[in-house]
């Protein structure tokens, strides 16, 4: 109860300070703006003639790539630059509580705008007779592959106090795990890797996991990969900040 | 209160503190002395659990800091170094947010928010945005945060840094007031309140302590202490020195000034902890031969002396190595 309070009262801060300045904002409307310019734009969404909505979702993975190591690079840098870390690992709070309670915050904000495309669901209903547990599926994959992101994002915030190169970082990260599976990838690996290495970079492709939800697959072993990328960089993101602390 | 045993701290090679031991009790106020880098900020950090010791024990009211940190850490109310906040949250905002963390919640919070609020005097800013503030109010904010939950131990880095000479009587006097019923530790480098606040104080230079005792008993260790200041008027240097030479108490006499007017001297003492008996001496020398005296005081030591004569010769000492 106590611990689940204080991951609630550094979350209340946090969305406190995302409103309170332009980031959350920004990132729902542009996100919004670029998720519909590629659907209807470039993905063809009523060209395509069918009701589904493989045409919104592909382009999830790429805009997370630039846009959600934006919300998460000043997750710990501004707070190391600032100087309020001390005041928070100060207070009765422990360092996992505040790591989860500021990881939970931005999830909520990429949720929230997740939530605010819900008019192309009803747009393809209108239209025609989708798939509606396919397309939950889809949103349930989105937004655990948001979360991973973050978590990486969460993660390369701890080590510099730089936002600039957190974000970098980030986006390197992430570039890394949405490219593990694809063939170009897997080609140069298999040219010098033994198989069995080759296969396990791609099982770390986020891209095959996100693809087994928009088929409308719910199986438990990609979400169970999603929640340990994120259970694994949360951890990290401590041991950082526990190093920092150390000296 | 508190309870610090042989604290260090490693920075790789570098040991910014080393083997510290004190112990602070209750109605104490101490002042934490040293030049820059001298490893204050390192041990009040420690001291409030931000960063673990390399080696050593620090024992907050019943609670070990390493062991059981978190309740150690409700026992404590922190100021660090250069007042650091939230910037994108009003001052009721974030005032809330420290009050909630410290585990108050509902009409408990609100009326900490509020004392907090009148005894820093933050009326006047309380919706505007934390980054809009001046450099005073930012202070005062960051030190509402500190005693919003009432703790029994406040500890500050450098409270008064950068603050103008009414903000800076304004914050002593409150850490003296505050002082008579909670443990504090303050560091600072300008000497003046450590007279201004303190009980006691501990100086320390390169990680270590040097010195330790009231501002009084650190006083007396200054090079003038004990001397007492005679003015005479209508009175000669020589006849001055004449009548003064034989006197047993004085070691010797060095004349300050002679005007036409009359004679200032300083009379050293033969021993320190003279008590006041070379003033007494003089008096009586003064009454008995009717000289017009204008001023006789004892010198109480001055602190910036004290202190540069323990930090500077270690300094020289480490520099020669």
């Amino acid at each position: 109860m106590n611990s689940f309070g204080n991951i609630l009262t550094i979350a209340k801060r946090e969305l406190n300070g995302y409103f309170a300045s332009p980031v959350a904002y920004v990132f729902i409307v542009i996100f919004l703006l670029l998720i519909g310019f590629f659907t209807f734009m470039v993905g063809g969404f009523f060209d395509r003639g069918e009701a589904s909505l493989v045409s919104f979702f592909m382009w999830h993975p790429w805009l997370y790539l630039f846009l959600v190591p934006a919300v998460g690079m000043r997750l710990w840098s501004e707070e190391r630059r600032q100087g309020t870390i001390e005041l928070l690992l100060t207070m009765p709070i422990t360092a996992w509580q505040a790591i989860v309670g500021k990881f939970l915050a931005a999830w909520a904000i990429l949720a929230l705008s997740l939530l605010l495309t819900l008019p192309i669901v009803l747009t393809v209903r209108y239209l025609g007779s989708p798939d509606m547990g396919a397309i939950f599926c889809g949103y349930v994959g989105s937004l655990l592959l948001a979360g991973a992101c973050l978590s990486i994002s969460s993660m390369t915030s701890a080590m510099s106090r730089n936002q600039v190169v957190s974000f970098i970082v980030s986006v390197v990260a992430c570039l890394s795990l949405i490219l593990a599976g694809w063939p170009p990838v897997t080609k140069m690996l298999e040219q010098w890797a033994s198989p069995w290495l080759v296969e396990a970079v791609a099982a770390f492709s986020v891209m095959t996991h996100f693809d087994a939800f928009q088929r409308g697959v719910l199986d438990s072993k990609d979400f169970i990969f999603f929640v340990l990328v994120m259970a694994f960089s949360l951890f990290t993101t401590s041991v950082i900040i526990r190093g920092h602390r150390a000296g | 209160m508190i309870k610090i045993q042989d604290l260090t701290k490693n920075f790789g090679p570098k040991t910014a503190v080393n083997g510290i031991s004190f112990t602070v009790e209750r109605g104490e106020v101490l002042g934490f002395l040293g030049p820059n880098g001298a490893g204050k900020s390192t041990t009040m950090r420690m001291v409030t659990g931000f960063i673990p010791p390399t080696s050593g024990r620090i024992q907050t009211g019943e609670y070990d800091m390493l062991a059981q940190p978190i309740q150690a850490k409700r026992l404590i109310g922190y100021l660090p170094e250069n007042a650091p906040l939230y910037s994108d949250m009003t001052v009721h905002g974030f005032l809330s947010f420290a009050a909630e963390a410290r585990g108050l919640r509902g009409g408990e919070r609100q009326k900490a928010v509020a004392r907090a609020i009148e005894l820093c005097f933050l009326e006047r800013v309380v919706h505007q945005s934390i980054d809009t503030l001046s450099k005073g109010y930012r202070h005062r904010a960051c030190f509402a945060q500190a005693i919003i939950h009432d703790p029994p131990i406040l500890i500050m880095d450098e409270p008064t840094d950068g603050l103008d000479p009414n903000q800076k009587f304004e914050m002593r006097s409150l850490i003296r007031r505050m002082g008579e019923k909670k443990t504090i530790i303050f560091s600072t480098h300008i000497l003046e309140e450590v007279d201004a606040a303190c009980t006691r104080a501990i100086v320390i230079d390169h990680g270590r302590i040097v010195a330790n005792g009231t501002p009084a008993e650190l006083k007396r260790q200054a090079e003038g202490a004990g001397t007492v200041l005679i003015r005479v008027a209508g009175l000669t240097a020589a006849a001055l020195r004449q009548t003064l030479d034989p006197l047993a108490a004085a070691r010797k006499t060095a004349i300050v000034e002679e005007t036409p007017g009359g004679v200032c001297a300083r009379v050293f003492p033969q021993t320190k902890d003279s008590d006041g008996a070379l003033a007494r001496a003089l008096f009586e020398i003064a009454v008995k031969s009717s000289w017009k005296l204008e001023e006789l005081h004892t010198e109480e030591g001055r602190l910036d002396e004290v202190f540069r004569a323990i930090t500077l010769s270690d300094t020289a000492k480490e520099g020669r190595q």
